[in-house]
């Protein structure tokens, strides 16, 4: 194989897998293109990396990946937290691939529990990292019965579920690996990403891939493709409100972390997309706890918020 | 009244199945209309729960059919209906309540939610429709609305049986199998159990397949009786005549082997 020859690191295949795992992986990703929100089974790697660092993700990206793609790694938003520096040297170091941390230059983004703030383009891969592919596992404990209600598309007892929430905390307490039916037919979890980042898989313009290294599924949710969150009638679906915007760079209607400052009760509220973030402040805007803060009316009632 | 009326809802002929060289039952017949409750009595191990599997179609006969009148008036052999066909059928016109409501209750999830489940399976997302109809089913069993948001772990013996039937009705079924539903509850829990089914079986015209040991259960609720033996239907009839002038030798120590209190 010319390409164990030419590679970045010798003696490893490009992008560490062999190619014909990769085409392995790349039939079962075929497959769960080909029919939106189902999980199709493939024969996942030991990755040297432990189950729960994204090995589900690391395999799909390592199966799709070439060497003009441009790599970023997100994990919780972050480009810049252990597990996201580690997969990004990861493949820099087996594939020799350039990688970034701005959302728009990428062509690639593996993430993990976030969907950036910038809307993406047409042309983007966007690779969930998923510990738990099947959203009726804690209502159903048997893997043959989850299959079949999804074969028959027998979806009451996520509906229970949601039900239960209300009852107990009258509204939809879920918040995060908030299940979604995708078009029209099978009920997806989303990976645990905020509820507050289920509208932006809706008619997303890039590819979006789950990959799960533990419990061996992929699956899809292609281009332009109808993603519902499920709700009751007289309870719709809403996504989390901020009191403030970013204290760093003033965004606002963009998903937030509290960052506890002191033991005083002091605290303050960032954007968690960090690339979002300093984007906005090389432009100039400013938050209430950013050095250069001007008061109110600083970034002249103008919101970055670009979607 | 419709036409319907005077062609039976369930009818089984030659209902036999094997495990493997055992009998689970053999050769079963009958006809069973609309509105009637039909009592399979027998001791532990004669097949009544085997026979009550393969008519709810949750086993499959070694031979024999089962022919179920649809609501829309088309007799159909449930062995041929697909498996989205039977859920639907097992969800809306039938129900199952089982000897132990912890098989037949979701333990985990509240009353309400339990009562709600089988509306949500067949469509309904209004939560405010699904919830008061919960707590009209609650009330209609006995149970206090204010225990709603209450998991079954929480309910007593009886109380479980009661959501279980709950649960089962909310869709309007035609049919209900029981399979023991008042054994392990005390004597007076065991009296109001029963008269809340006969009155709901009253009201809402059910047919009823009721498995029991207890020949009491069937007095007070069967218009119609099988005894079962080894796996054979030994002797079938009118309640009374049953119970009151047995024919077969088995039945009469069955009949006599009850205790008077």
């Amino acid at each position: 194989m010319s390409a164990a020859e030419t590679g970045p690191t010798h003696g490893y295949n490009f992008a560490y897998l062999d190619e014909q795992t990769k085409r392995m992986i790349r039939r079962a990703i075929l497959k769960a293109v080909a029919i939106p929100g189902y999980q199709v089974p493939f024969a996942s790697r030991e990755m040297p990396m432990p189950y729960g660092w994204g090995t589900g993700g690391v395999q799909v990206t390592a199966a799709i990946i070439g060497r003009c793609d441009t790599l970023k790694v997100i994990d919780q938003g972050s480009d810049d937290t252990t597990n996201a520096v580690s997969i990004r040297k990861f493949f820099a170091k087996t594939a020799g691939v350039a990688t970034t941390t701005h959302t728009a230059e990428a062509t690639i983004i593996q993430t993990r529990h976030r969907i950036p703030e910038h809307t993406l383009k047409a042309g983007q891969i966007l690779v969930y990292q998923v510990p738990i592919p099947e959203p009726l596992r804690f209502l159903e404990p048997r893997e043959t019965e989850t299959r079949r209600l999804h074969a028959l598309k027998d979806y009451g007892l996520m509906q229970v579920k949601l039900y239960e929430d209300i009852a107990r905390h009258g509204h939809i307490a879920t918040t995060y690996a908030y299940p979604v039916e995708v078009a029209g037919r099978y009920v997806m979890d989303p990976s645990p990403i905020p509820k507050f980042d289920n509208p932006k898989m809706n008619m997303s313009e890039a590819l979006q891939l789950f990959g799960a290294g533990r419990e061996k599924r992929i699956y899809a949710v292609p281009p332009h493709t109808n993603v519902r969150s499920l709700d009751f009638e007289d309870h719709p679906f809403r996504v989390q409100q901020f009191a403030t915007p970013c204290a760093l760079c003033g965004a606002e209607g963009v998903y937030l972390d509290e960052v506890v400052l002191d033991d005083r009760g002091g605290r303050m509220f960032v954007c968690s997309d960090t690339d979002f973030c300093e984007e906005r402040r090389a432009q100039g805007f400013t938050g209430t706890m950013s050095p250069d803060w001007k008061g109110e009316g600083a970034n002249g009632g103008r919101q970055a918020n670009e979607r | 009244m419709s036409v319907d009326d005077d062609r039976p809802l369930l009818s089984t002929r030659g209902l036999t199945k094997y495990y493997g060289n055992r009998i689970g039952c053999a050769d079963v017949s009958f006809d069973l209309y609309e509105g009637e409750v039909l009592a399979i009595v027998g001791e532990s191990g004669s097949g009544k729960s085997t026979l009550l599997s393969l008519l709810a179609n949750e086993l499959a006969p070694t031979c024999g059919t089962v022919l179920y009148r649809m609501r829309d008036g088309e007799t159909r052999d449930l062995a041929t209906l697909s498996e989205s066909e039977r859920r639907l059928l097992l969800r809306t016109d039938w129900g199952f309540v089982r000897q132990d409501a912890r098989e037949g209750l979701r333990m985990g999830v509240s009353a309400g939610g339990n009562v709600g489940e089988r509306l949500m399976a067949v469509g309904s997302r209004h939560y405010g429709r699904i919830r008061a109809t919960a707590g009209d089913w609650l009330q209609r069993v006995e149970i206090d609305t204010a225990r709603i948001d209450d998991t079954p772990r929480s309910f007593s013996g009886g109380m479980r049986q009661r959501l279980q039937i709950a649960r089962n009705l909310v869709t309007g079924p035609r049919l209900v199998f029981m399979d023991e539903p008042t054994s392990g509850l005390d004597v007076s829990v065991q009296a109001r159990l029963l008269d809340l089914v006969r009155s709901l079986v009253r009201e809402m015209g059910l047919a009823v397949i009721i498995v029991t040991h207890d020949l009491a259960v069937a007095r007070l609720l069967s218009h119609r009786i099988m005894v079962m033996r080894a796996g054979h239907v030994i002797e079938a009839g009118l309640a009374d005549q049953v119970l009151d002038d047995p024919r077969e030798a088995y039945t009469q120590l069955l009949v006599s082997s009850v205790l008077a209190a």
